[in-house]
């Protein structure tokens, strides 16, 4: 989403036409802003994104109408993942950083220890069958406490499941909101995260030390 | 397909551009543009995948200042022929004077033609297949409205000590 420079555009047809081509970037940010709204008043606005800096990094928020549908760290590449959820969910897609106010004042919050519990609406869709099971369990690790991935396919029913139950989450569309960073493996190691371990062992220890 | 937002990125600054040469810079342009990305929005599931963005929301931004242009007139044209002829509709709340006085001086044809052509990239022909034209016609009317923009360009600069210094035009002016 690397807008050229709005002021200057080489017409190549001369100075006369600078007239013409000078624009405010301002005037270009009212617009947009007046464009979410309309779009979103209309009914034709499917998702919307903004991003927020955190301790682990940019992270990506995209939500439906329904609810927060997807959060993604810098490293899964945010122009890769708004690429993907416009050939899955839709292109329709809007920067509107209005309508994740709240899903970013809670994440401030809980980056500042303040908040254990995210109260945001969800829109589950992007996770399926058993990954959504065990997605649906995670919420009920409290904060500060951990699980291990078999304790996890036991808690869904289906205690073989450990590898499932890794690549659920792995796969977690919604990380840090639905906490896929409080599975662990059996021996204690950290197993893979979707963010990095550096920002698995970030939000272990944020958790520990609240 | 690309997320639309991107589109709005790459394209809305341009698209601002053919508007306001259209209609000005003020809120008939603002109003162009906004219906345009709006219609754009709501049509974008349904576009071919291989379509040329930028020819696609030009082409929308066009109808959509032409539609305010006839609003602006109170009369509505019966048929694609436009007036051929000044602006003496008025360009109410713009911020630049300047830049109001040099495209409300020039006649549709020639404000569309320079929008067209010059500002949004399209070659003489498709200008012409967007207005009903002829390749020539549109043509000509880019080469005598840049000429007209030229001419005010100068008068423009002559109260200017130093009017022909060659870098005053490049980049991002002011």
């Amino acid at each position: 989403m690397t807008a050229e420079n709005p002021a200057a555009q080489d017409t190549g047809a001369g100075p006369e036409l600078d007239l013409l081509t000078r624009l405010d970037p301002e005037q270009l940010e009212r617009l947009h802003h007046r464009l979410e709204q309309e779009a979103a008043a209309t009914g034709i606005l499917d998702l919307v994104f903004t991003t927020t800096d955190t301790p682990v990094g940019t992270l990506l928020l995209v939500a439906t109408e329904q609810g927060l549908v997807r959060v993604a760290f810098a490293s899964e590449h945010h122009e890769h993942v708004l690429a993907g959820l416009a050939e899955t969910v839709s292109p329709r897609i809007l920067r509107s950083p209005v309508r994740l106010e709240s899903a970013v004042r809670q994440l401030d919050e809980y980056f500042a220890g303040r908040r254990r519990v995210f109260d945001l609406p969800l829109d589950r869709r992007l996770s399926k069958g058993f990954r959504a099971e065990v997605l649906h369990h995670l919420p009920a690790i409290p904060y500060g406490r951990t699980e291990s991935y078999a304790q996890v396919a036991a808690a869904v029913g289906n205690p073989k499941a450990v590898r499932a139950v890794g690549s659920a989450c792995a796969t977690n569309p919604l990380p840090v909101v639905v906490p896929c960073h409080r599975v662990l493996r059996s021996d204690g190691a950290f197993g893979g995260y979707l963010g990095g371990p550096e920002a698995k062992a970030y939000l272990l220890g944020l958790e520990s030390a609240a | 397909m690309k997320p639309f937002e991107q589109l709005v990125a790459d394209h809305g600054p341009t698209v601002l551009r053919v508007c306001r040469a259209v209609l000005g810079p003020g809120p008939d342009a603002d109003d162009a543009w906004s219906e345009a990305f709006l219609s754009a929005l709501r049509a974008y599931p349904e576009l071919p995948w291989d379509a040329n963005h930028e020819a696609w929301l030009v082409t929308i931004a066009h109808r959509k200042a032409i539609d305010v242009v006839r609003r602006r007139a109170r009369t509505p044209v019966p048929t694609d022929q436009l007036p051929e002829s000044p602006s003496l509709l008025g360009i109410p709340g713009n911020d630049d004077d300047e830049l109001r006085q040099a495209v409300a001086a020039l006649p549709l044809r020639q404000r569309e033609a320079v929008a067209l052509h010059y500002l949004a990239g399209l070659p003489y022909a498709e200008a012409a297949e967007l207005t009903g034209s002829t390749t020539a016609a549109v043509r000509r009317a880019a080469a005598d409205g840049m000429a007209k923009l030229r001419a005010f360009y100068r008068r423009g600069q002559q109260p200017a000590a130093d009017v022909a210094a060659p870098d005053a035009s490049e980049g991002a002016i002011r």
